[in-house]
């Protein structure tokens, strides 16, 4: 599985798509919450899809730091490499 | 900026939903008949969501104590249990839990709220993992933030996403907590705790139990899910409410760690608030005894909840889960679920409303809780109800294809 940022942004935008429902265009600095609308409760849902994908755990007291796709990535990155 | 600004979302879909009716977070009760019939918002309406699980708010022995505790004792104890806030009756009622439970000890905390948060937050530090089960209610949630600790969730239900992230987490930080609930309060559905056990067995994990909605309802003697399936010695920690089958406000944790009492010193939620109150801990003390010589209480309970499924299942809603005294119809949008809600209480019966974020999966629920002081014949009057309801939401989707 790729572990470079460009992948992993590319695949979380993918995942992303599910709740982009105003079809903003989605790149790493899209913010979830205020570009995307994504509530609280759907970003761990959302989680729950990027640890199956990347075979990770994301402790979900990291999140609280994550409002870009970008802080996704690099979080995904960061647990990919533990 | 106005500090109130970052709640602007909550507030646009507040207003969406006082233009459909009623407003959900605005409902009164007043006049109340018996546990089960209330006038709401002025019309006499059947109560069948208020987790009065064994009907036990008006029993005349529990009613009878807390008047006696508040004439001898007074109303509040004005103090924390640090401070003045120990009463003997306090620890009365912790050895009755305990002795209930099969414990060595047990904690009253003010309410099941507190409990969990307290639980929580004292037994898991900053250098521990939580893991807790996704569909979690928001108090464990809340404890397990408050606590410092790693939290990873996983599936709900699923043993096995359990059993791979235990394994991933293999040899990091210090100890390893689960949690997970007997009956889950949206959906009604029950933990797999024999296969969580196992589960907490293979990677020395401690686990620990929220009974609220089991207590009293589930087990040969009204223990909970953890006496239904046989495991309560692997256990390691209980928490539980006052507020829903014991019929009064407060909670509690229990467990036989040699230790535990040190959450007396270590649990701030515990340590820093009023605690319960002299009728709460009179009238709590007797629903224990109750529920202990009254097994028939709880047949009644789940008598009356096969009653309920079964009618409503029969008039074609999609229920979430199987037979439980929590019974969750699914809807199918937001919309119609206000619709819906709204179109019971103008019929006389009084449902939780559930939706995101309060519930999992987006789900948006009519959720019904039975008591075993429903009549069967309010159930039926219920379910002839929904009957109506059933009826008048048909032609309302026919009316909106066409």
């Amino acid at each position: 599985m790729a572990t470079d940022s460009v992948h992993i942004i590319s695949d979380l935008c993918a995942l992303l798509q599910r709740y982009n429902k105003e079809g903003v265009e989605l790149t790493g600095p899209t913010a979830l919450s205020a570009d995307l609308n994504v509530a609280s409760v759907e970003i761990m849902d959302l989680v729950m899809e990027i640890e199956e994908k990347f075979g990770i755990d994301i402790p979900i007291n990291l999140l609280f730091d994550v409002e870009k796709v970008d802080d996704l990535a690099k979080l995904v990155q960061d647990r990919m490499g533990q | 900026m106005d500090i109130f600004d970052k709640y602007s979302m909550q507030m646009k879909r507040h207003e969406r939903v006082l233009k459909m009716g009623t407003d959900p977070f605005g409902v009164r009760m007043g006049r109340l008949y018996s546990t089960t019939e209330a006038k709401v918002n002025g019309r006499r309406t059947i109560l069948i969501g208020t987790n009065n699980y064994l009907g036990l708010t008006f029993h005349k022995q529990c009613r009878a104590a807390a008047i006696r505790a508040i004439e001898t004792k007074g109303t509040g104890t004005t103090g924390s249990r640090i401070a003045n806030g120990t009463y003997g009756t306090h620890l009365e009622l912790e050895h009755i839990i305990a002795g209930f439970l099969g414990r060595r000890s047990a904690m009253v905390f003010p309410t099941g709220y507190q409990a969990n948060l307290g639980m929580i937050s004292g037994l898991a530090g900053a250098h521990d993992t939580i893991f807790v089960d996704a569909d979690s209610h928001a108090s464990i949630y809340d404890g397990c933030r408050l606590s410092g600790s790693t939290i990873i969730r996983f599936k709900h239900n699923d043993p096995a996403d359990l059993d791979r992230r235990l394994t991933r987490h293999n040899g990091q930080g210090a100890c390893k907590l689960i949690i997970v609930e007997g009956i889950y309060s949206m959906v009604g559905d029950t933990a797999p705790l024999r296969e969580f056990v196992e589960v907490k067995r293979r990677h020395g994990a401690f686990l620990l139990v929220d009974e609220a909605h089991s207590l009293g309802v589930m087990g040969a003697h009204g223990r909970g899910a953890g006496e239904e399936m046989d495991v309560e010695d692997d256990i390691d920690f209980v928490v539980g409410t006052f507020s829903k089958s014991l019929g009064g406000v407060g909670g509690f944790g229990a467990s036989s760690h040699p230790k535990f009492d040190m959450l007396r010193f270590c649990a701030r939620p515990y340590m820093y608030t009023a605690s319960a109150s002299p009728a709460t801990v009179a009238s709590v003390s007797e629903a224990i005894g109750v529920i202990q010589r009254k097994p028939k209480l709880r047949r009644r309970l789940w008598k009356n909840a096969k009653r309920l499924y079964d009618g409503l299942a029969a008039l074609g809603y999609d229920i979430c889960s199987q037979y439980s005294p929590v019974i969750a119809l699914r809807m199918p949008s937001e919309e119609l679920c206000f619709v819906a809600w709204n179109r019971l209480l103008e019929l006389g019966v009084y449902v939780n409303l559930a939706v995101p974020p309060g519930t999992p999966n987006g789900l948006c629920l009519l959720r019904c809780s039975v008591s075993a002081a429903h009549t069967s014949e309010q159930i039926d009057e219920v379910c002839r109800r929904f009957a109506q309801l059933a009826e008048e939401l048909l032609e309302e989707q026919s009316r909106v294809v066409a």
